[in-house]
């Protein structure tokens, strides 16, 4: 029997949110149960998604294909390989996730708070199987607006300031990518993605449509030096907001580059590779400096998503210089994997970070470093679960943030010496701004009357940090299946932009 | 045997997760029996490695236990590498394991944080059987870093004290700093072999010396150097040397048991062993091997002379091990790897001991660790004191004990070396016996001999440790007593390590020392007519006594006499300073700048609400043009038509 | 002879007049109201003489439909009058800056 996954995956969450948004927050009760088994059978069906996906086939998997816009010769069309698997099963495994997080803590306006993360849950999934460029803007755009309500409507303080920033950054940079999109549509004559692949484009053409990629994407990465929309957005944003944003968001623009920049416009890439592994070194090395001297919790998260995030780039765009120098395919498959790991792996660090400090939030209602101290006193399982995402964000081996840097550090080494020297000083570095942090906020003598009330995690708070620990060392321990379910995909991908389009 | 290599690793992983997570449930006996049965079986179950591969010559194992991941031709696999390296580290690790497990239930009794102690020495245990037994360069590295987390984590163990967990910090940011270098080294060798499994990285060695690199533009090195010398920056880190030893001595934070497993026997050796599993790529180095023996010899001068000025008794003990790891480090350095191995595993069990012994005193003082307020506690506490007599023997090498076989050989080895630098440490390693006889001496004769400055309500409880203490102050007494009489011919002349160990022969010192080699008794006549060592040894304990038991004012005259000298040790050679003030500071000044100047000045300031201020600037302009008067707009419509119309008919 | 130059002369007088009554006049708002009036006048002489030259009607019909236009814009133009004159108590048009961005 036919099912179609994709479909089901994007609209069983949205048709969730109207569902809750009806139930009204006068049914609060009844509308949390409603989000959260509405995004518990979507990470079912996500789970469907990677059973039935054979890694060994290159090419789109549950492909779906309508007719959408007739005038357009747009398409809805739907389908996934190794590179969107993942991350569709990331997304899928943290919403309910966000949705226990919120769970008591959610008091203003809860069902419409549950029905934003159902809907952003469906976009976002959209944005990731969308083989449609239309359909993929639809989606990429639509995907702004829940987010937008949720840093607008249950933020911090300076909220308004942080969402028009979110806004207009993200905003100004997909406007260039439309424009691309339109140009190419003229060219092909279709809005379908895998036909741009195959579209013959010239040098001039290529460096344009590449820098227009470019600023969509590079804003949501963040690349530096468009990436002070995050730490605002982070601060002001609730919790499950900043656990999507980091987790699943920034992603985007990765999955961006794999599907749309390296892809289309090989050559441009090629050409423009130094700039690219130019701004993921400054990501790396700058933020980590800016990182270390923040004071707000939040603040330094989103500083170390962003140096984390830099090696997603580097692994990206590292392949060109890798290939050219050693004339090693092995090391460009490393720095894409460990590319595409480090997201997957990122998505679950971050958001298990930001839970943290959502929790300590919710008892302090501070995020300052200085407001706390000796944490451990009083919350001996939290300070463990803090430990362990520290270390994991300081790529401990053992824990999934060391797939992701060490195999990007192994390709770029493949590229040159300096490139790789510079990108290993993340070991130094991360572990620095990182358990600095610990040291100050979990550590010591009891800091204040607040900390030594302090109430150790909850069941609900437990479950969720317990999920995350757990997802976090297998994949540190085995990362066999991830890496397996995207290799012919990136093979195949690597292959394709070695081929020049000129 | 697969699955009792599985058992070693997995018993006291098991354990530690019991103690760990369920703690509370088993209770505190509960934590302290499943942890000690767990580091049992893997260390009985290391004895049955050690007969099967020593005794009964089985083969050596080089297997894979499940795939980690695999990308392009190049596998990543979690294995192990079973042959007589591996057999011996593995007892050793375990043996002094058990022994600080047990000596544990004494020394923490009354901490509130028990089950989680026991939790991490067994993890530790886990991590380092990891590092040892692993076959390939990235379970290496998971060892490798898993050891130094664990390390941070018990430094910091009593995490309510500022300097422990100052310590505990510093401790894995050096680490790091080391581990940066070792990660690198690993790109390197696996980009020039692709792989990552020692037997086909040795296989390749010779060819990755003769590709090249250019690490600095315009020059050449061989890419077998820049691996070498990258990998030995991880051992530098981890084996506390020059300059990256400064966190040994601050990790004394930590509880003893844990000074003495990890930061004597087990994990400081980590980069000891590394190097000498890596012979096959270092022996193809000369460059590498100079840089080893040099900065080992640095380490063992040097840090030996910071101990005559320490007062704590930790400190003491712990800036000894620096510069026994520096001993280590000169052997490597030498291409005497075997003797590097065996002073390895004669200073586990002695340096243990020294440690355990010292940890004895301080319970006994209730936590008391300035040695200026100990003093004549040898009547108080007989074992304690004829254990540490013992220690302190080894260490300085009495002719005999297993501490002088594995020096003297070493000494002998470096002697016979020709590698570049190797007078160099001829002299340092030398010299460095006689500073060592100063600073054990002076440790022993402060604590246990002398008058007695304790306070009197230290006296009044004064007595000697339970047996759960002492015991394992027998236990490990007794291998540093006899254990060099046994085993310096098998480990160093003998065929030991043929199978896991590559010396070539323009290198092998050790063939050279062994051809006087005739049997441990004439070794040790030899050495009282042959060799300086023993004299210098003599020596040191001579001028102890004079300085600490007979003439106790001496040492504060010649410290102020010599007050440039004394301030530069007991500053440390400034060595903390310069980190803490000038590469820490710059470090925390840079993110500042960084931040203040280019995030918020520039970016957010300038460019991204500097936009946002331009726009508004832009249109508080363009809004006067909309005044409000309807004759302004009248008057616009008009000017607009007129031109309109004009354009329209000059352009026919 | 009178020829249709003379009446178009004569509507671009009026409409001058009218122009410059419109920018020169700040104080009134019934004399912009006027001169608006006088600018659909002028509008409406053009359309005459030219529907006499050609001879087509159609300009005439124009010229109604304007009138009856004008007129009903000049009742709304003083029904808002007034009640800007009750609310402000004043016809000066340099006050009336409400528009002013």
């Amino acid at each position: 029997m036919y099912v179609p996954l994709l479909s089901i995956s994007i609209w069983l969450p949205i048709a969730g949110a109207v569902a809750v948004l009806l139930l009204g927050s006068r049914r609060a009760e009844l509308a949390r149960w409603v989000a959260l088994g509405v995004s518990l059978m979507t990470f079912v069906v996500a789970i469907h998604l990677y059973i039935g996906f054979y890694p060994d086939h290159a090419g789109m998997h549950f492909v779906e294909r309508m007719p959408w816009i007739g005038a357009f010769n747009s398409f809805y069309e739907l389908g996934v390989d190794g590179i969107s698997m993942p991350l569709i099963l990331l997304t899928a495994f943290l919403t309910p996730i966000v949705v226990i997080a919120g769970w008591e803590v959610i008091q203003t306006r809860p069902a419409q708070y549950f029905a934003a993360f159902l809907l952003l849950e469906g976009l976002m999934i959209g944005v990731f199987c969308a083989l449609d460029a239309l359909l993929f803007y639809v989606f990429w755009e639509a995907m702004l607006v829940p987010m937008f309500i949720i840093i607008g409507v249950w933020g911090g303080e300076r909220r308004i300031y942080a969402t028009v920033k979110f806004f207009l950054y993200t905003f100004l940079g997909s406007v260039f990518m439309l424009v691309a999109l339109i140009y190419m549509y003229l060219q092909a004559g279709s809005y379908s993605i895998l036909a741009f692949h195959e579209l013959p484009l010239g040098m001039n053409e290529q460096i344009l449509i590449f820098l227009a990629f470019l600023i969509a994407f590079a804003v949501k990465v963040p690349m530096w030096p468009v990436h002070t929309w995050l730490p605002d957005a982070h601060v002001e944003a609730p919790t499950g907001g900043s656990v999507i944003l980091a987790a699943v968001l920034l992603k985007m623009g990765g999955y961006g580059f794999l599907r749309f920049s390296l892809p289309i416009t090989p050559d441009a890439s090629q050409s423009l590779a130094w700039l690219m592994i130019g701004l993921s070194l400054i990501a790396i090395v700058y933020i980590a400096f800016v990182a270390l001297v923040q004071k707000d919790m939040k603040k330094l998260i989103a500083y170390s998503s962003i140096a984390h995030m830099g090696f997603v780039t580097l692994g990206f765009f590292v392949i060109f210089a890798t290939i050219a120098n050693s004339q090693d395919e092995a090391g460009a498959m490393l720095a894409l994997q460990g590319g595409m790991v480090q997201m997957i792996s990122h998505g679950l660090i971050s958001g298990a970070l930001f839970l943290c400090v959502g929790v300590m939030y919710d008892r302090l209602h501070s995020r300052e470093i200085g407001a706390y101290g000796g944490v451990a006193n009083t919350m001996p399982k939290f300070a463990a679960f803090v430990v362990l995402f520290a270390l994991a964000n300081a790529g401990l081996p053992g824990t999934s943030g060391f797939v992701g840097e060490f195999f990007v550090i192994l390709g770029s080494f493949h590229a040159s010496f300096w490139l790789a020297f510079t990108a290993a000083t993340i070991l130094v570095f991360g572990a620095a701004y990182t358990l600095w942090m610990v040291k100050r906020v979990i550590f010591g003598e009891v800091g204040n009357d607040g900390v030594a009330a302090l109430e150790d995690v909850g069941r609900r708070e437990f479950l969720i940090l317990g999920i995350l620990a757990v997802s976090v060392l297998a994949l540190g321990v085995w990362p066999d299946p991830l890496v397996e379910a995207m290799d012919t995909t990136l093979r195949e991908l690597l292959a394709h932009v070695m081929e020049s389009k000129l | 045997m697969e699955s009792i290599y599985l058992g070693i690793v997995i018993a006291p992983l098991a354990a530690a997760i019991v103690a760990g997570l369920f703690g509370r449930t088993i209770g505190r006996a509960g934590a302290h029996w499943v942890t000690i049965v767990g580091v049992a079986i893997s260390f009985a179950l290391s004895l049955v490695v050690l007969k099967d591969i020593v005794i009964d010559g089985a083969a050596v194992f080089n297997g894979t236990v499940y795939q980690w991941a695999v990308i392009g031709d190049i596998r990543m696999e979690i294995g192990f590498l079973v042959d007589h390296l591996t057999a011996l580290m593995i007892t050793v690790v375990n043996f002094v394991s058990l022994a600080v497990h047990v000596y544990t239930i004494g020394y923490m009794r009354d901490d509130p944080g028990y089950q989680r102690f026991f939790s991490y020495i067994s993890l530790f245990t886990f991590a380092m059987l990891m590092l040892v037994m692993s076959n390939n360069f990235l379970q290496l590295f998971f060892g490798w870093e898993a050891v130094g987390v664990v390390s941070y984590l018990l430094i910091g163990f009593w995490f309510k004290r500022p300097t422990a967990i100052f310590a505990n910090l510093k401790a894995f940011l050096v680490n790091r700093v080391g581990d940066f270098g070792f990660l690198l080294g690993i790109a390197a060798i696996v980009l020039h072999t692709g792989s990552l499994d020692y037997a086909t990285v040795f296989g390749r060695a010779e060819l990755l010396d003769a590709e090249s690199i250019e690490v600095l533009a315009g020059r050449q090195w061989s890419v077998l150097t820049v691996a070498c010398i990258c990998l030995f920056i991880g051992a530098m880190g981890k084996s506390a040397q020059v300059p990256l030893h400064v966190w040994l001595p601050d990790s004394m934070e930590g509880p003893t048991p844990i000074s003495a497993l990890i930061h004597a026997a087990t994990m400081v050796t980590a980069g000891i062993f590394m190097v000498a599993r890596m012979s096959p790529l270092f022996e193809y180095s000369e460059a590498a091997l100079s840089v080893v023996l040099i900065i080992g010899a640095t380490t063992a001068f040097l840090t030996g002379l910071l101990g005559i000025v320490q007062n704590d008794i930790k400190r003491v003990v712990a800036y000894s091990t620096l510069s026994q790891l520096g001993y280590m480090t000169v052997a490597l350095g030498a291409s005497a790897y075997a003797a590097g191995i065996f002073h390895l595993m004669t200073h586990a069990f002695f340096k243990a001991l020294l440690f355990l012994a010292a940890g004895s005193v301080i319970i006994a003082l209730h936590h008391e660790q300035d040695m200026r307020r100990m003093g004549g506690l040898r009547k108080y506490m007989p074992i304690t004191y004829w254990t540490a007599l013992i220690g302190t023997l080894a260490l300085v090498g009495f002719p005999g004990m297993s501490g002088f076989f594995s020096k003297d050989a070493l000494i002998e080895a470096v002697h016979a070396s020709t590698t570049f630098g190797a007078g160099f440490a001829y002299w340092c390693v030398l010299l460095g016996v006689f500073v060592t006889a100063l600073y054990s001496f002076r440790l022993l004769f402060l604590v246990f001999h002398g008058e007695e400055r304790l306070d009197s309500e230290a006296r009044a409880h004064l007595h000697e440790s339970p047996a759960v203490v002492w015991a394992p102050l027998v236990a490990l007494a007794v291998p540093s007593v006899f254990i060099g009489w046994f085993t310096i011919e098998p480990l160093l002349f003998g065929e030991f390590f043929a199978d896991s160990m590559l010396v070539l022969e323009e290198h092998d010192v050790l063939h050279e020392v062994g051809e006087e080699f005739e049997g441990s008794a004439a070794f040790v006549l030899h050495a009282f007519t042959a060799s300086a060592a023993i004299w210098l040894a003599l020596a040191g304990a001579i001028v102890a006594w004079v300085l600490y038991l007979l003439r106790p004012e001496l040492p504060g005259r010649i410290a102020r006499r010599f007050a440039p000298a004394h301030r530069l040790l007991v500053n440390k050679y400034y060595f903390d300073w310069f980190n803490e003030n000038v590469l820490a500071g710059a470090t925390r000044g840079l993110g500042r700048l960084l931040w203040s100047v280019g995030d918020r000045t520039v970016i957010d300031g300038a460019i991204v609400n500097g936009s946002a201020r331009g726009v508004a600037a832009l249109s508080a302009i363009v809004r006067r043009v909309q005044s409000g008067y309807l004759y302004h707009y009248a008057f616009a419509m008009v000017i607009g038509l007129a031109a309109l119309i004009g354009w329209l008919i000059l352009r026919g | 002879m009178v020829t249709v130059a003379h009446y178009l002369v004569l509507a671009a007088v009026l409409f001058s007049v009218s122009v410059a009554g419109i920018f020169i006049n700040r104080r009134n708002v019934i004399v912009l109201l006027m001169c608006i009036e006088l600018m659909l006048l002028a509008v409406n002489f053009n359309f005459i003489a030219f529907s006499r030259l050609l001879g087509d009607t159609l300009g005439q019909v124009f010229v109604f439909f304007i009138l009856t236009v004008a007129a009903a814009e000049a009742a709304i133009g003083l029904a808002i009058l007034v009640v800007l004159f009750r609310n402000t108590r004043s016809i000066n048009v340099d006050e009336m800056d409400t528009l002013k961005g």
